[in-house]
């Protein structure tokens, strides 16, 4: 389906569907989030059954502040579909959709890790590609770049000029 | 009667002043340019490929950028076997400690070659990830770099290595 | 030595007795094996760690195995040794930057990355670049397909001991990677697809170099067939091994070889075109056994294929034409190439801001140390790598460097159908089955 057709189709399901840019978003509630994958997965016009990738975005001083991105694909279509839930602040937790798509395994893994969103439901939820004893989230607005002034286990890196050979 | 030769050719010494020298302990002299010679004639890395200088380093070892010229293309997977450590890659956070373990692993006398920027400096990554130079966790003889160094810059690098091998004495 | 035996020492050695000999005493177990209660011999399985520091993983991934004897029965792979922080960087970069740290994150097919997240940035600027700039950007990227499945068919024989094929892959990489220097001044990482078009034209024997690389290289993957089709040893090792069923692979996400392996004919060149791939005839090779040997014949046909994609783009690039966008608050204000002393300078274009114009200066400052501006909305960007479906999301903020790139890379979502492929069979196949993914580290842990 061409993405204006789409996005017709979409909008008599779900209220908060806009079409920008030829990509067709689709807003959903957290709680109604496994509800509405199921839906789109299952009609027969829609088929979304193959999901891309599970990432976050992080906007500080905004409400929500953070919102869990879900690519989705329909292999037989071949049409692509993005689902946002908004989160707020305080309390990061939506549902992990593991039990519908075993891709989202690891990237749910990643999004905790460099977001901090707590996927309830997720069979392991640990950190993916930073060291397990890493504290805090970097991918967040309010985490700094780090580098030459990072600490990890107690090791302060300090600037070139200051450094004295080993 | 000994004559003494200097990479192969003849000194202008005569045989006489040769003795006389030979007295004085030049033995030792020789033995330790001949160990530090032997060194680094075949000197094996340690495979510590970890990103795009990886295959950089593989294209040096392969048909075009021959490292098996200087007796190197014999990359070994266990450190226990190694004496160069030629660190090509970003180091991240995580690996640094197993870094650290391969290098301890390895048996003296053993080098270090940081490949790339990444490696000497934290290349362009300046960020919390990235170990911000492998000179802060291991001991660094040469720094190549580069984004990747071609072969032919690595391989520079490796005859410098082998130059301050050779003339580091070690006996004496 | 028990009572009662008579000493060896001076007796002829009694061969085929003294075998039964031993095989006698090795029925008679030692207790420490046996369970006490029981009396059964002990079964335990033993974890042990492969990697991040292998010669066989491909990179720094680290498998934490259980294995009972040869056979292993679970498998977990660990990633996020080589966590580089690229799409936290990229937020503090302008964009032209992004594409110098977004190249390095799968970097054994650099181009995929820059067009992915080009193709991404001028969908948000709402701009297409030039027809020829597209040309140059489908020849570099087959080009770079090809050179990534040699890199996979040389380290993955090199694993399963067939060193010889290390050194031809490297040979033939050598003469793209040639190519790629001519044109981009790079052998890797070139950041030569710039949002707009790309940076640079064709150098004057860059269609002679293309031309000439396309002339020798169908015979060196015919002497490739030759050496690996039929050897009993490359059977052996890839037939049956690594099997994962269609539904399996939809359901963990898996694209590329792998899928197309299991019979899936999905190829984003096809369903999903960008650039002007439905322009160019070519076909996507899909195999239904699903096994290594499946994927191994599936990238053999792909490189043909890309050459194929390589001689008509090749013929397209006769007419000359701009390969940056016009438009001057997005183009790259330099009109770069090769001069006489090899560097990239216009000579026309520096008396211009030099000598000439003052507002030129101004603009030419603005453009390389701002960049480009681009207007808010986020765009997901999916583009066919070697490896499968690699995507980038793309947010911006109405500024001069991105909100959040996000890469979606498929080695990354490829690994996760290791444990699927790997538990049952024997720890020689895990290599094996690690090979025929292709995984590169860097597009995992980014």
């Amino acid at each position: 389906m061409k993405p204006a057709e789409l996005a017709v189709r979409i909008g008599d399901h779900f209220p908060d569907a806009f079409l920008a840019r030829e990509e067709v978003t689709v807003l959903v509630g957290r709680d109604e989030l496994v509800d509405a994958l199921l839906r789109l997965r299952d009609q027969q016009d829609l088929s979304f059954g193959f999901l891309s990738s599970v990432t976050a975005t992080d906007h500080p001083g905004r409400d929500p502040r953070f919102w869990v991105v879900y690519e989705l694909r329909s292999v037989e279509h071949a049409h692509r579909l993005r689902l946002k839930v908004g989160l707020p602040v305080d309390d990061p937790h939506v549902a992990s959709v593991t039990s519908l798509f075993p891709t989202a395994d690891w990237h749910e893994r990643e999004t905790w890790d460099l977001f901090g969103i707590v996927f309830d439901g997720h069979p392991d939820l640990d950190r993916i590609l930073l060291p397990d004893d890493w504290e805090g989230h970097p991918l967040r607005k309010d985490e700094e770049l780090g580098g030459v002034g990072t600490q990890y286990h107690g090791a302060f890196i300090p600037p070139v000029d200051e450094r004295t050979m080993p | 009667m000994p004559v003494e030769r200097f990479e192969g050719h003849l000194t202008g010494r005569t045989p006489e002043e040769v003795e006389e020298e030979v007295k004085k302990g030049v033995m030792f002299t020789t033995l330790d340019r001949a160990v530090s010679w032997a060194r680094k004639q075949s000197m094996w890395p340690a495979t510590f490929g970890l990103a795009c200088c990886a295959i950089e380093m593989m294209s040096a070892g392969a048909g075009r950028y021959d490292l098996s010229r200087w007796g190197m293309e014999l990359f070994r997977a266990s450190p226990r076997q190694a004496d160069l450590m030629i660190v090509a890659g970003r180091v991240s956070q995580k690996m640094a400690p197993v870094l650290r373990r391969v290098y301890d692993q390895m048996p003296e006398p053993k080098w270090v070659v940081s490949m790339g920027v990444c490696a000497s400096a934290g290349g362009m990554f300046t960020n919390y990830a990235i170990v911000q130079g492998v000179d802060t966790i291991v001991p660094v003889d040469i720094y190549v770099p580069g984004c990747p160094p071609k072969p032919e810059m690595l391989m520079f690098g490796i005859l410098k290595l082998h130059e301050k091998v050779r003339t580091t004495g070690t006996i004496r | 030595m028990a009572t009662g035996q008579e000493p060896r020492i001076g007796h002829e050695p009694r061969i085929g007795h003294e075998m039964g000999a031993a095989r006698d005493e090795l029925r008679e177990v030692p207790h420490q094996i046996r369970d006490r209660v029981t009396g059964e011999v002990r079964r335990e399985t033993m974890i042990i760690n492969m990697g991040p520091q292998h010669p066989s993983t491909h990179g720094v991934l680290r498998l934490l195995l259980e294995l009972d004897g040869e056979t292993v029965i679970r498998c977990k792979p660990i990633v996020g040794y080589l966590h580089t922080g690229i799409e936290k960087n990229t937020e503090y970069r302008t964009w032209v930057q992004g594409v110098a740290y977004v190249t390095r994150a799968d970097y054994l097919s650099p181009f995929f990355n820059e067009l992915a997240y080009c193709l991404a940035v001028e969908r948000l600027l709402g701009i297409e670049a030039p027809p020829r700039a597209q040309v140059l950007r489908v020849l570099l990227c087959e080009l770079n397909r090809i050179a990534s499945h040699l890199v996979w068919v040389a380290t993955g024989s090199l694993e399963l001991g067939a060193v010889s094929m290390m050194l031809y892959g490297f040979r033939e990489r050598e003469l793209i990677l040639d190519i790629f220097e001519a044109v981009t001044g790079l052998r890797m990482n070139h950041s030569f697809i710039r949002p707009g078009g790309v940076i640079m034209d064709l150098p004057p024997d860059g269609p002679r170099m293309i031309a000439r690389f396309l002339d020798t290289m169908p015979a060196r993957i015919d002497d490739y067939e030759r050496i690996l089709n039929e050897n009993p040893i490359w059977l052996e090792r890839n037939v049956g091994v690594g099997k994962l069923s269609a539904e399996d692979a939809l359901a963990l996400g898996v694209t590329g070889p792998i899928l197309r392996s299991a019979g899936v004919p999905i190829d984003l060149r096809k369903d999903e075109p960008y650039s002007g791939y439905e322009t160019y005839d070519f076909d996507v090779p899909v195999r239904t056994e699903a096994d290594a040997y499946a994927r191994y014949i599936l990238r053999i046909a792909e490189m043909r294929e890309s050459l194929k994609i390589v001689e008509q783009a090749l013929e397209r690039l006769v007419e000359p034409g701009p390969v940056m966008v016009e438009d001057p608050k997005v183009g790259w204000p330099v009109k770069l190439s090769v001069g006489p002393d090899g560097i990239g300078n216009d000579e026309g274009y520096l008396h211009h801001i030099m000598e000439e114009s003052m507002e030129a200066l101004i603009h030419h400052f603005k453009m390389v140390t701002q960049g480009v501006r681009v207007p808010e909305g986020e765009v997901y960007q999916a583009v066919e790598s070697p490896r499968g479906e690699l995507g980038m999301y793309v947010v911006s903020a109405n500024e001069h460097r991105p909100y959040r790139v996000k890469i979606r890379d498929p080695s990354f979502v490829n690994l996760q159908a290791v444990p699927t492929m790997v538990e049952g069979g024997l720890i020689a196949d895990a290599v094996a089955v690690i090979a025929s993914l292709d995984p590169v580290m860097g597009g995992v842990d980014r």
